[in-house]
């Protein structure tokens, strides 16, 4: 994992990656894909991976630093198992996106941005989903729930930690 | 079907979506998916094609309405340069959520007009750039595109032809401002999304430097039909300088939320009450923003406007993306307003100072009155603050920024002076 110093992609990854160079003019512009592939590979985008990553690309460092600092669906910190991303822009604050995040964070007991302590869940507010009339829109591990209320959520999070048992 | 009577035309861009599985091959091209395109690759010319655009009077449906048989035709020829067709699928204005039905529901459709499109500009390589958040829609379009290639749809000599695209899905990484088309661009290469000063234009200069065209999603879901009935059988949809059907993305305090496409020309009132089910509380909405978050507000008194460019920008607004957020008299303007000043705060790239430093004023002001901890002169901060940034920057994002903060000054000083009050008693 992400933690250990010598990290490297697998042989069928690099192989995608010399594919995916191809369909572009420069091969810089394979660097998002690249990256969402590492999120997807190491659960987060560490300083070793990042570094994996330039290598990979044949690019320096601070130029993938540069990227992932801008987008914000690129962490650099791990989060919980489950990440559910709750969307409280105009469409959905209009209905119920503020009260459903903040049911979420009283009932897992942390704050917005954090992770549960035994690092099943993270919470955290983002920008407009795209997808409003599904208002209030909760995306969990990227997959989008629409129309979604404290009932809901509160079966979901009953529902896997009783998987985890 | 899609009618070839304009006067009886139903949908152009939602014609297939309701139907189950639309998404596989099989089922698209039963339901007349690349039924014409063979016609296209043997009969019709780039001049041909650009001029069907043209006459059909199809604008830009991502935002600005700019012309898109004019933006075709600013593509210099033989340059020696490839040119890149770039789909602008980024989706991320507050409100906006028609693209990704067509995507999700109907991703053959989008893949016609891109391969008509990339004939009409002889184009090699075609991306779409589609928001990261979007990774369901993007799998979708991936799955469409891989059966398109084993059709000879896509690739190498296009259905016998001498015509060769390679179209690829390229998924952003949560950055709003790559929906700005020179910030898409910027970003395709692998950098920050930063706009680029203007000129020179994407058509002269855009992706590595070549030319390029960049295009909303329902906009190149159009041009099958446009290029199958002609231009004319567009332009006689809708009303004249805003023709064809438009799909507006209603959200907030109506009773049906959802996309409905519907003649350009229809009015707000008839879209929320005939076909949203009308507003959740009361029969007057309070507030209507008309294109996504970035445009001016209408108040009651704008709610026969009818759904046209030239109407909206009649009205002290724009049509944009047609993303209609409603707000009933429940919604609270002022947190609302905090909100998106929020959004914007968060999304500015951060090149330009006018726009990196006043959208945080902005929010920290709003913040203030919002709690209760303002004072009047916050009103000339705010009102001072927002002129000041719209059309000084590189971008429009600035200019969105102040939208909400002036329409909020300008319809309901009373609310935030009562707000004022209220808090400091």
């Amino acid at each position: 994992m992400s933690s250990e110093e010598n990290v490297c992609f697998s042989p069928s990854r690099l192989q995608e990656i010399d594919v995916l160079v191809k369909k572009y003019p420069g091969k810089r512009s394979a660097l998002l894909p690249v990256l969402h592939m590492a999120q997807k590979d190491f659960g987060y985008l560490s300083m070793p991976v990042q570094q994996l990553v330039a290598d990979t690309l044949g690019l320096r460092l601070m130029v993938v630093r540069e990227v992932v600092t801008f987008y914000t669906m690129f962490r650099e910190k791990p989060c919980g198992t489950y990440l559910l991303e709750v969307c409280t822009n105009a469409g959905c604050m209009l209905n119920g996106g503020n009260e459903l995040l903040a049911h979420m964070t009283e009932s897992l007991g942390i704050q917005v941005g954090e992770t549960t302590p035994d690092g099943m869940f993270t919470v955290t507010e983002v920008e407009c989903a795209g997808a409003c009339a599904g208002a209030p829109v909760v995306q969990i591990n990227n997959a989008y729930h629409e129309k979604v209320d404290a009932a809901y959520i509160d079966a979901f999070i009953t529902k896997v930690k009783g998987d985890q048992l | 079907m899609i009618s070839s009577d304009p006067k009886q035309v139903k949908a152009i861009c939602f014609d297939r979506i309701h139907i189950e599985n639309q998404t596989s091959l099989n089922i698209a091209r039963k339901n007349g998916a690349y039924a014409f395109l063979p016609t296209v690759l043997k009969d019709f010319d780039n001049e041909r094609i650009v001029d069907e655009v043209k006459k059909s009077g199809l604008r830009g449906r991502g935002g600005a309405g700019f012309p898109t048989g004019l933006k075709w035709s600013f593509v210099p020829r033989n340059t020696g340069k490839p040119t890149y067709l770039l789909c602008n699928a980024d989706e991320g204005e507050p409100g906006t959520f028609k693209d990704r039905d067509i995507m999700r529901f109907d991703p053959h459709l989008l893949i016609e007009g891109m391969i008509m499109a990339g004939f009409a500009l002889g184009v090699h390589d075609a991306y779409i750039y589609i928001r990261g958040e979007f990774l369901h829609e993007a799998n979708v379009m991936d799955a469409a595109i891989e059966e398109a290639y084993a059709a000879n749809l896509l690739g190498e000599n296009i259905l016998g032809s001498n015509f060769s695209m390679n179209l690829t899905v390229h998924r952003g990484a949560g950055a709003y401002i790559c929906g700005e088309e020179t910030a898409l661009i910027e970003s395709l290469e692998g950098r920050p999304g930063r706009p680029r000063f203007k000129p020179p234009f994407p058509a002269i200069e855009g992706f590595y430097r070549c030319p390029t065209v960049v295009n909303n999603v329902e906009t190149l879901a159009t041009i099958p039909a446009i290029l199958e009935f002609g231009g004319d059988w567009h332009a006689a949809i809708g009303v004249p300088n805003n023709t064809g059907m438009k799909i507006f993305s209603v959200s907030g305090h109506v009773n049906k939320p959802g996309n409905y496409e519907v003649p350009m020309g229809t009015s707000l009132k008839v879209l929320i009450e005939e076909y949203c089910g009308g507003l959740q509380h009361g029969t007057v909405p309070k507030v209507i923003i008309p294109g996504g978050s970035s445009t001016p507000w209408l108040v009651a008194e704008h709610y026969d406007t009818p759904l046209t460019y030239d109407a909206m920008m009649k009205a002290g607004s724009m049509l944009g993306s047609g993303a209609i957020i409603v707000m009933d008299e429940t919604a609270d303007v002022i947190a609302l307003t905090r909100r998106l000043a929020h959004f914007y705060a968060h999304e500015s790239c951060g090149q330009c100072s006018p726009c990196r430093e006043g959208t945080g004023w902005l929010e920290r002001v709003m913040t203030r009155v919002e709690n209760g901890q303002g004072c009047e002169e916050d009103l000339t901060v705010l009102h001072d603050a927002a002129t000041h940034m719209a059309g000084r920057t590189i971008c429009a994002l600035a200019d969105g920024a102040a939208a909400p903060i002036l329409s909020l000054l300008k319809h309901f000083p009373d609310e935030v002076r009562e707000r004022l009050m209220e808090k400091a008693a």
